[in-house]
């Protein structure tokens, strides 16, 4: 498919020792956190936006797909080479190119570590809240294609709330710019926004404008166990009543906690349900009052006990609890279908009950845990997948699932994006016309469908082979 | 050794996460998946699976490991890459016949910047050089000396290795237990003194400590270049030369031949079962027999130095971390700090360095630089290949201050005649 001239222009592009056909390296960008696995024809790795739009023309011409990649860790296979072509890595494009302490805003390019992003505007006393579980490696651009959140997304957004200029190369191999340095800007249409969570089927991201906030001075962690998923539930509306936005809202449902009995020696009592972790950030002289008053709204919703950390190393203990929950799931079966619904927060206690019934009556064991305050549940569904009979029930139940978010008014994805992974249930949640105009979105920025193809629509295929050399 | 195949069901435990690219130290140095544990899982599956074989790729991808086990440390399911990482490098060894293997040290005889690393370290160097290192020995493998003409004038020392010494001691107090020092290749030949402290700590604690010659390398050189016949070949000839049943403990001040015993050899076989529980550390074990309490008993000194803790991989895989620091702490003539990221690799890993000097020296720079910011004027460590990666470390970014063994440092701070 990519000929031997091609090749040859790849490598004068990029440098030679950054195109690659041989298996080894096909192999080692072919997968990512869906463990699906799917080779690509050829890597490139281009060190600026002239490059990727070099190549962006030539594949443009040739028509072979390409799929911008950044660390590989996506769940709904973002950066997966469904339709082979060209794999194109943006390690290379790594730098913080400015913060800007007056205007608070910083520019970086996309193959940035978000975790290491944080920590150089944190030691200038600045933030950039959205905190996905894996921003120790996943990287901004990767973040931003597919508007990744976390747990600290209920007080502060969501990453596309914190994207306001970006520098992309669209299909066609054109350079453009959208939004600015400013907090402030309506000068034609908001691209912006539509490329945040476009999964990489719009444009190539090669610069990104962040904004910033000043650090919160403090933070306190709070461990809240309860009785029953409905006392958790109604704690985190009284929280939010009492005009109190936690920094985060945790929560975990009681399969999780037995679970965490069983594989992780967790010490808690019997009859614990549902358990939150609760985070306030803010100046430090105001966190304890914070905390005393969170503590007294939610003191009559059933709850059998809570720690409260005074202590960095407190509060890491009590992290811990909900870093041991994904690792213990793998002692209840060998595979998890790991999906991230979200229904509005009123709701949470109504899908839990729902989701239990789904565990019922295909009886599979489902996990829960994940960001209540913003509705967004992880909700884990353990399976064999080598077990034909069980692979079946599992695929019912996420069915089953998505129509149950969507009854109750929420979205099939809260974070993770549609990728190959929901993309045959996009129409339960969109109408005709809705997917309708996406594509009419698609095929006006992409003709060939040569970015990312193979994503996010049902019957979305892989371009006609080009013309051969 | 486990061959690769016995690895399956840890290829579906690699959830392809990616977690360790935060952690994996070559991939920090070179950003690039080849180099990252999920990375090299994907690699020995297609293998397993016929997919890929001994392809250039495969055998760069193979050797870019430094076996230092930082990613199943975090990783969420353990998957124990350096295992499957050592079985894969076997695996294209035997297939290849020696090919793989002979690749790599082909590689590693060639390597101008080694050489010149070797050179550089004139002292290192002349030991090598100038005493008898036998064939058995990873040092071998690790430091190959090809080419430099015996002509050359390097210092020729009277040195008699460790073992081939007259070690004075005294006998133990009926109550102690009884213990051997397997004393490992680096300091049988490199570090001799470490042997000596050891001793003469043990002795002062009512300890008798049995040596024997009859000890050869444990095997983890071979191990990390892919020669798996030659680990159990060494393995059965230290089974025998041990004689681990008559013994309460077999310490080693060496991490790198902590991890090989503690924790390769058990899986050899049921004889290599009392391996995995008697083999002890040496600050571990001293800290069971209260050297810290001995130490703060001791006035601290006016003068003192500021030192800081590096973590050897093979005992922080252990869980052995805490021993070392709290020795550090009770030590009166030092101040202990800790420094940035004590616990990463110093990017030695055996044949890696010579692999990879490039990226090995990349990794120890880091090392070197955390060093510098925390101050201190000695990093203390407790295995030998970290001390000459580390100074060689600090000694190519002019930072002035040296690398250590604990024992060095806990000799001194005692009353010992």
């Amino acid at each position: 498919m990519i000929s031997k001239r091609m090749i040859q222009e790849f490598k004068e592009i990029c440098g030679s020792e950054f195109v690659s056909s041989d298996k080894a390296n096909r192999i080692l960008h072919s997968y990512d956190a869906t463990r699906k696995q799917f080779l690509p024809d050829i890597v490139v790795h281009p060190a600026d936006a002239r490059a990727v739009s070099r190549i962006m023309t030539l594949a443009h011409h040739h028509r072979i797909p390409v799929y911008p990649r950044g660390s590989g860790t996506g769940f709904t296979g973002g950066a997966l080479p469904v339709c082979g072509g060209i794999v194109m890595g943006m390690s290379r494009m790594n730098r913080i190119l400015d913060i800007d302490q007056e205007n608070l805003v910083a520019v970086v390019e996309p193959g940035v570590v978000t975790g290491d992003f944080q920590k150089a505007v944190e030691a200038l006393g600045l933030f950039y809240p959205p905190d996905p579980a894996s921003l120790k490696v996943s990287s901004l651009g990767g973040n931003v294609a597919e508007c990744a959140g976390g747990p600290r997304c209920v007080k502060y957004g969501v990453t596309k709330d914190y994207v306001i200029g970006l520098e992309v190369v669209t299909p066609t191999g054109d350079r453009i710019e959208t939004g600015g340095t400013t907090m402030k800007g309506v000068v034609g249409y908001d691209l912006t926004k539509l490329f945040c969570g476009s999964e990489g089927t719009l444009a190539v991201i090669t610069k990104i404008i962040l904004k910033l906030l000043p650090k919160p001075q403090a933070k306190k962690t709070m461990l809240v166990v309860f009785d029953a998923i409905d006392g958790a539930a109604k704690a985190v509306s009284a929280i939010i009543r009492e005009k109190i936005i936690p920094a985060t809202l945790e929560f975990m449902d009681g399969r999780t906690l037995d679970c965490l009995r069983q594989t992780a020696g967790l010490s808690m009592p019997q009859a614990a349900r549902a358990a939150l972790i609760i985070e306030v950030d803010g100046d430090r002289e105001f966190l304890d009052k914070q905390t005393q008053r969170i503590l007294t709204v939610i003191e009559s919703l059933g709850v059998l006990e809570n720690r409260v950390a005074n202590t960095f190393e407190e509060s890491e203990e009590i992290w811990k609890i909900r870093r041991a929950v994904s690792p213990s799931l793998r002692k209840l079966g060998p595979d998890k279908y790991n999906e991230d619904i979200c229904v509005p927060r009123a709701r949470l206690p109504e899908m839990i009950r729902r989701i239990e019934k789904i565990a019922d009556l295909y009886n599979l064991p489902i996990v829960n845990f994940g960001h209540a305050g913003d509705g967004n549940i992880h909700v884990n569904i353990i399976a064999d997948k080598s077990d034909a009979e069980q692979k079946i029930k599992a695929a019912h139940a996420i069915e089953a699932l998505f129509r149950a978010t969507i009854e109750l008014g929420g979205t099939m994805s809260g974070e993770h994006g549609v990728g190959i992974m929901k993309a045959p249930y996009l129409s339960l949640e969109l109408s005709t016309e809705s997917i309708r105009y996406m594509k009419i979105l698609k095929k006006a920025l992409d003709p060939h469908n040569i970015l990312n193809p193979g994503k996010i629509f049902p019957d979305a295929a892989c371009p006609p082979p080009g013309e051969m050399e | 050794m486990k061959d690769l195949k016995q690895y399956r069901e840890w290829f579906q435990a690699c959830v392809k996460c990616g977690a360790c690219r935060a952690t994996c130290p070559v991939f920090k140095a070179e950003n690039q998946e080849g180099g990252v544990a999920r990375g090299k899982i994907a690699l020995a599956q297609a293998m397993m699976d016929g997919q890929l074989f001994a392809e250039d790729g495969l055998i760069h991808d193979l050797s870019q490991c430094l076996l230092c086990g930082s990613c199943t440390h975090l990783c969420p399911n353990q998957v124990p890459t350096p295992d499957i990482v050592a079985a894969a490098r076997m695996e294209v060894a035997q297939k290849n016949g020696l090919s793989g293997l002979g690749r790599g040290v082909a590689a590693l005889l060639t390597h101008k910047k080694a050489m010149d690393w070797m050179s550089k370290s004139g002292d290192l160097a002349s030991r090598l050089l100038c005493r008898q290192i036998p064939e058995t020995s990873g040092l071998r493998l690790r430091f190959p000396l090809p080419g430099i003409p015996r002509t050359r004038t390097f210092p020729k020392p009277s040195f008699k290795p460790f073992l081939k010494r007259e070690i004075r001691q005294t006998p133990s107090r009926s109550t102690s237990p009884k213990v051997l020092f397997f004393t490992g290749c680096g300091i049988n030949y490199l570090y001799p003194e470490i042997g000596e402290y050891l001793v003469r700590i043990l002795n002062f604690m009512g300890i008798h400590v049995t040596l024997t010659d009859e000890q050869v390398c444990c095997g983890l050189p071979a191990l990390s270049a892919g020669a798996g016949e030659a680990v159990e070949t060494l393995a059965g000839k230290n089974l025998k030369a041990l004689k681990i049943h008559a013994f309460d403990y077999v310490l080693t001040a060496c991490a790198s031949c902590h991890g090989t015993l503690a924790g390769i050899y058990p899986a050899l076989g049921p004889d290599y079962q009392p391996f995995a529980q008697k083999t002890r550390d040496i600050m571990d074990f001293l800290m069971d027999m209260d050297l810290a309490g001995r130490l703060s008993s001791i006035p601290r000194s006016e003068a003192r130095v500021k030192v800081t803790y590096h973590d050897p991989c093979h005992l922080r895989n252990y869980g052995l971390t805490r021993a070392p620091r709290q020795i550090l702490s009770a030590l009166p003539q030092v101040d202990y700090v800790e420094m940035a990221d004590a616990a990463t690799c110093c990017g030695l890993g055996g044949t890696f360095s010579v692999h990879h000097y490039e990226t090995s020296q990349k990794i120890g720079t880091q090392k070197a630089k955390h060093v510098a910011q925390s101050g201190a004027k000695i990093v203390a460590t407790a295995c030998p290949g970290c001390i000459i990666q580390l100074q060689d470390s600090l000694n190519r970014k002019n930072i002035p201050a040296r690398a250590a063994h604990l024992l060095e440092l806990a000799c001194q701070a005692l009353p010992i005649k």
